[in-house]
């Protein structure tokens, strides 16, 4: 039991949400559980609207549910204070986004340095700015875009700002790597070589993912798959299992 | 960290806002050059004032003044003696200035000082205020050859040298005079008509001289004597005005080593005027055409002597004034009361004013000038704050989806905040310091600005017909330099309170799908 429960890094229980648009109740989330096991890499599948981007908010803590909680190792965070839910963002989880979400004004090692310096206060980051940055170049080259370093964003394709994105989520060393549609914005091969990245640190790291993605094609390559309709999960969810 | 990385790539790569502070710049620019030229006047006007006026005066207003100022003296020394550094003694009295003038009688009206010269200059400025070199150094109401004014190559000739000229020159055209109306007066009996019109040559100066003490003990020869030395304030005796190129030409009616007409009570309860010739021995410039255009100062003996302010049987002298000088740091306003309260109102017709009472008009309008151009020119400062307060909402909007990536990545409300309020406050440091520097400039060259401007506008900035200065005078003060900067600075990093509450407060989801 000990070790089951050790192995769930992220578990959702009975979560729902609604949003409210001039008196008329639209629900998004009705009732979701999910659990996420340790090591795996856990898609989320579903149309437009179905929710999934919402649930994975909810994951992040980037939004709260109406109803529900959302426990990490065990923890229960959706109703956590404000900073527990920062430092859980900064420490515990790395996410990246379809539209990549770089800041523009940094460039790609900045980027990947940025979580580092939102942890610490600017004293304490310039007392260790060497082991950072060393750690950033390790992260940019783990995604092979160090000779890229000083680019800005601007400066980059769509393949290699993601590429930037993964290695600023990673820099932290996060448990649990949350992806919205990573590929979504994507060419099919470029898209398909993030998909190998993110296979391939969840293969060497045993890094936790998350991933939403609206193409069954992705979604087969995962561990587990949950489907989701209309703000529930569709009473199928170890149809894409792979045994 | 993560909020001064932002802030200085925003600084460096959003050039809107940079536009939006150029309303601070030139707010605090212009403060400090307004605050330093008027700090440049009012110090000059203070110095001037201060030291003419000495530190503390005590007037009487009896017409036969106050007998035995030694007697005062060592009164004022019982009561405050430990904070007197100087004093002097004087006669004021009102008078009326003639000067001759192409046979017409120009009249002012003056005060005529008598003045101590070896003491008067402890308690004021008065001998550098003098034209010639010498004077300054001390003044004894004698005539000197030549050397007036050495920096000065448009004054015309004075002394000895200008007064034997004029006097051969009086001699031969009252000659001429005679020998033309000697040769007329019998061949054109009818030829008055026309003389009429104004005349051109000395109508009455001869009765006036004959009527004189010394011209009637013996016959005066001005060529080697003198009256009385006197010493003009320069506005009393000249004119300024513009020739047809427009340069400032200065006319002088009486010059060192001309004789003026004075016209003063005595100093007898049986009130007479009297009527004396003076010789000018120099010409007095303060740049305040108060001081300039009203007073003529002359010897006080010689003054006590005419006014009949010596008592015959003691010996006596009388004066109207007595003027202290302070030492270093002491409070006049106190030293004051101690005086008044010596010499109580009601028993002594006494005046005991510090310099400060005497221009607090003056220089409470100064004061007021300055608070109110402060206040009107801070507005301006305050109406660029809401430029920025504007600029900010907008580029809050524009990194909306940045915001909202920080926030995904762990930054708090109050950091994604700070982010903003440090960017209004460099904002505000740039734009104040931008000020600062530029307003520093722009003294450093006022007056070479002051001649740029006259040359582009053909108006002159500062008319040397109105104001004595040659220079416009600044003074940078240290304390008002950082008060403005430091209210710029805050009224930047205050505009941008509003736009940042609202970035902290943004919801990290809406922001991230924010298009």
């Amino acid at each position: 039991m000990d070790s089951k429960t050790n192995d769930i890094v992220l578990r959702a229980v009975d979560l729902y949400k609604s949003y409210h648009k001039d008196s008329v109740e639209v629900p998004v989330l009705r009732g979701i559980n999910v659990e996420i096991t340790r090591g795996n890499i856990s898609a989320l599948v579903g149309r437009s609207g179905s929710g999934k981007s919402t649930l994975m908010h909810m994951m992040a803590t980037l939004d709260k549910p109406d109803r529900g909680e959302v426990h990490f190792c065990g923890r229960r965070i959706d109703n956590a204070s404000r900073a527990q839910r920062d430092a859980y963002r900064n420490h515990d989880i790395g996410v990246i986004f379809q539209f990549y979400h770089l800041l523009p004004e940094l460039s790609a090692i900045e980027n990947v340095l940025a979580p580092e310096m939102i942890a610490r206060s600017a004293w304490s980051y310039f007392k260790h700015r060497k082991e950072a940055r060393l750690r950033a170049e390790a992260m940019l080259d783990r995604v092979g875009l160090l000779h890229r370093a000083k680019h800005k964003p601007s400066e980059m394709s769509g393949g290699e700002m993601q590429r930037t994105a993964i290695a600023r989520a990673l820099m932290t060393d996060p448990t649990l790597l949350l992806a919205d549609e990573p590929t979504g914005n994507l060419d099919t091969e470029t898209g398909q070589s993030i998909l190998s990245l993110l296979e391939q640190l969840n293969r060497d790291d045993d890094l936790t993912i998350v991933m939403i993605t609206h193409d069954d094609a992705i979604a087969e390559q995962a561990d587990v798959c949950y489907r989701m309709q209309d703000g529930q999960l569709d009473s199928r969810p170890a149809l894409f299992q792979v045994a | 960290m993560y909020r001064w990385l932002l802030c200085f790539r925003y600084l460096r790569t959003r050039y809107i806002a940079l536009a939006s502070i150029i309303s601070v710049t030139l707010g605090v620019a212009t403060m400090i050059v307004v605050n330093s030229v008027m700090a440049g006047f009012s110090a000059e006007m203070h110095e001037r004032l201060h030291g003419l006026a000495s530190d503390i005066l005590i007037e009487c207003h009896t017409s036969g003044g106050m007998p035995d100022p030694d007697l005062h003296l060592r009164e004022i020394e019982k009561v405050c003696g430990d904070k007197i550094a100087g004093s002097s003694v004087s006669v004021h009295v009102p008078a009326m200035l003639g000067i001759e003038f192409n046979g017409q009688l120009i009249t002012r009206h003056v005060n005529l000082v008598g003045i101590d010269p070896k003491t008067y200059d402890t308690v004021s400025h008065f001998g550098r205020y003098l034209l010639h070199p010498e004077n300054q150094e001390q003044v004894d109401f004698r005539l000197r050859d030549t050397g007036f004014a050495p920096d000065r190559e448009d004054f015309p000739a004075s002394g000895w040298g200008y007064r034997r000229a004029k006097a051969a020159w009086d001699i031969a055209l009252a000659a001429e005079h005679q020998r033309l109306q000697s040769l007329s007066s019998p061949q054109n009996p009818n030829n008055e008509a026309d003389s009429e019109g104004p005349s051109f040559t000395p109508s009455f100066s001869q009765e006036m001289i004959s009527s004189d003490d010394p011209a009637t003990a013996h016959e005066f020869d001005p060529a080697t004597e003198q009256f009385p030395g006197i010493v003009l304030g320069i506005s009393t005796c000249t004119t300024r005005m513009r020739d047809d190129e427009n340069n400032v030409v200065d006319h002088y009616y009486a010059r060192p080593g001309d004789d003026v007409r004075m016209m003063f009570p005595n100093a007898s309860d049986d009130t007479k005027v009297l009527n004396q010739k003076f010789t000018v021995i120099d010409l007095y410039e303060s740049g305040m055409s108060e001081y300039d255009s009203t007073f003529a100062f002359v010897s006080l003996d010689k003054l006590q002597d005419l006014r009949g302010m010596v008592d015959p049987a003691s010996g006596v002298r009388s004066v109207t004034t007595i003027q202290l000088k302070l030492t270093e740091g002491a409070n006049l306003n106190e030293v004051r009361d101690e005086l008044r309260r010596r010499f109580p109102p009601d028993l002594y017709a006494y005046h005991i004013q510090t310099w400060r009472d005497m221009q607090g008009p003056l220089l409470a309008a100064v004061r007021l000038e300055t608070t109110i151009l402060n206040i009107l020119l801070f507005l301006i400062i305050a109406v660029a704050g809401f430029g920025i307060l504007a600029t900010f909402f907008m580029i809050v909007v524009e990194k909306t989806r940045d915001i909202g990536t920080l926030k995904a990545l762990g930054a708090s409300g109050s950091g994604v905040m700070s982010i903003f309020l440090t960017y209004g406050f460099l904002l505000g440091v740039v734009g104040s310091g931008a000020g600062l520097i530029g307003g520093l400039v722009f003294i450093h060259y006022i007056n070479h600005i002051a001649t740029a401007i006259e040359w582009f506008t053909g108006q002159e900035v500062f008319d040397p017909t109105v104001y004595y200065f040659t220079k416009i005078p600044t003074i940078i003060d240290p304390f008002t330099l950082s008060w403005v900067v430091a209210g710029a600075v805050a009224i930047a990093a205050t505009a941008s309170v509003l736009p940042a509450l609202r970035a902290a407060k943004m919801h990290p989801v809406r922001a991230l799908r924010f298009e």
